[in-house]
């Protein structure tokens, strides 16, 4: 079964259409990246999904069940990180963790051992009985992604869960999503780092004016856009970008900083053509790297091609 | 069902926790009717009962209306209507979560005018009667906070003034300084069309044994405005959501 079915998912606000048609599935025990940049659609789309907003047409299957029929089953095996969420900050983390529980209907024994697990697992049992207002924005959000784990979810919703976090902080949540996902829980993550999609998904989504442009897993994703590898150069002496233009394979020429950039279809024979060059020139290769698309390529391909 | 209103009880055990001493609350729903009584009885002579079973209707109107219309907007304001909104509650049972805190809040503040009124020597002659109406206008006034809540707005002074504009107006139509049968036809007409009446005569019998309307009709006309108030709520609410994300 998937854990997640989308069909014909529709959102209008007014005569804006912020989400057009979507169909998707996401697979049992799969991480699935929900890429797109702002005013894509993402956020209405989780939104759509875990049942906070109303599809204006469509159907969103959760496990099975369709969250407009039954909306508390549906929600009661899901947990949810919104984007702009905050825990209560007049509250404790303990009481935090407490009033998830309780709103999920988690028994009292079961929710405090849990909460403690919790605690420690973010590393955060320390400050249990502090008041939320006092944490960091680090703590803040390890507290969030505790709370969504109160009701120990089969499916749980990510949205940009490591936005505006330190290095260290974002890190610990990344290896608590590939823990958990582990564990076997389905993980539908939206994000605008492209690095952490890569890392963590399995298949990724791209949205761009609320449909979807590809979606597929990430290395593949970057197979489309073969012939877009690149070889960057950098020589002890400044060089004139139109002196390489003849060189066979490459399509395109890019000067950035001391830096330039031969996009080729043929990486190996590019970079003979360049020692070539600087021995006849009597100049000095000081770098050389080929590279190959990474996802944030694919992603600025694909919506450029919207646009 | 039952899982559901375990689930108010969590949000209301939750509310209580975070908004019982918020400023526009204390302001709004304790200082705003001790001052607005006193401007009005100091210098006039009145029998203490009738002064006591005012200041009573009009706490209870004020402190359960001084919790609901709080929280939406600052929940708006400090992003945790989302949260709230992705568990597995409906928005009846958000609402009544609000509801029960404040009930309890306005309960229990009319406690005081009870005690202070019993301390100076009135005598309570139907306390059954005057338990249940307090109780149902509670329930009644905290419906009628959660449709001023339902302003699609974070801005808890906007959602404050709006209510303040409303409340001001039904305090002097419902016999709460001047008695119905006092008032022009034209006032009594009016003031069968504010939910304050129905909780004031209710407290003028339990202290004086006099009233305007039959008992019945007082808690029929507070039935029916609750459940008027608490329609539109679940209805504005559902409405306004997706505005206040």
């Amino acid at each position: 079964m998937n854990a997640i079915e989308v069909d014909n998912l529709t959102k209008l606000f007014d005569d804006f259409t912020a989400v057009d048609h979507l169909d998707f599935e996401v697979k049992n025990g799969e991480i699935f990246g929900f890429l797109g940049p702002n005013g894509a659609g993402k956020t209405t789309t989780a939104r759509m999904l875990t049942g906070i907003i109303k599809p204006s047409s469509g159907k969103v299957r959760i496990m099975g069940l369709d969250i407009r029929q039954d909306p508390i089953k549906a929600k009661q095996i899901m947990g949810v990180v919104p984007e702009l969420s905050n825990a209560y900050t007049e509250l404790t983390a303990w009481n935090n963790l407490q009033f998830m529980a309780e709103l999920y209907g988690v028994p009292g024994k079961d929710a405090r051992q849990r909460a403690e697990e919790l605690l420690g697992k973010f590393d955060l049992y320390e400050r249990k009985d502090h008041k939320v207002r006092t944490f960091s924005k680090g703590m803040k959000q390890k507290l969030i992604l505790a709370m969504s784990l109160m009701n120990d979810p089969e499916i749980l919703f990510l949205d940009e869960p490591t936005s505006g976090l330190d290095v260290i902080s974002a890190r610990l949540i990344k290896d608590m999503v590939l823990e958990l996902n582990k564990e076997g829980k389905t993980i539908f993550l939206t994000t605008h780092y492209m690095e952490e999609a890569n890392q963590l998904c399995s298949r990724v989504a791209i949205i761009n004016h609320g449909k979807i442009a590809a979606i597929d897993a990430p290395e593949k994703l970057k197979m489309r856009i073969g012939g877009l590898e690149w070889v960057e150069v950098s020589f002890d002496m400044p060089v004139d970008a139109s002196d390489f233009s003849d060189l066979s394979g490459v399509i395109d020429i890019r000067m950035s900083g001391d830096k330039l950039r031969l996009y080729t279809n043929e990486p190996g024979r590019t970079i003979y053509q360049l020692v070539d060059y600087s021995r006849s020139n009597d100049l000095e290769i000081v770098m050389l790297n080929t590279l190959t698309p990474t996802l944030e390529d694919v992603f600025i391909k694909l919506t450029e091609e919207m646009e | 069902m039952i899982d559901q209103l375990k689930r108010a009880c969590a949000i209301a055990k939750k509310d209580i926790r975070i908004y019982y001493l918020k400023g526009p609350v204390v302001i709004f729903g304790i200082l705003f009717p001790v001052f607005l009584f006193l401007a009005f009885v100091i210098g006039r002579d009145l029998p203490v009962d009738f002064l006591i079973a005012g200041l009573l209707s009009m706490t209870i109107f004020f402190t359960s209306m001084s919790i609901t219309p709080v929280i939406a907007p600052t929940e708006t304001q400090t992003r945790n209507l989302e949260r709230l909104a992705a568990a597995p509650v409906s928005i009846t049972t958000v609402l009544m979560g609000d509801m029960l805190a404040s009930v309890l809040f306005g309960t229990g503040i009319s406690l005081v005018p009870i005690i202070v009124g019993m301390a100076i020597g009135v005598t309570v002659t139907h306390p059954f009667i005057l338990a249940a109406g307090i109780v149902l206008a509670a329930f009644c006034f905290s419906a009628m906070g959660l449709i001023f809540s339902s302003a699609p707005t974070s801005m808890t002074s906007t959602v404050m003034m709006i209510s303040t504009m409303v409340k001001f107006p039904l305090v002097f139509i419902s016999g709460v300084f001047i008695p119905i049968r006092e008032l022009p036809s034209w006032g009594q007409v009016l003031a069968s069309a504010s939910p304050l009446t129905y909780i004031t005569d209710l407290c003028r019998y339990s202290f004086q044994g006099t009233n305007y309307y039959p008992i019945w009709m007082d808690i029929a006309a507070l039935v029916i405005f609750l459940v008027i108030f608490m329609t539109a709520a679940v209805k504005l609410h559902e409405k306004s959501l997706p505005e206040r994300l």
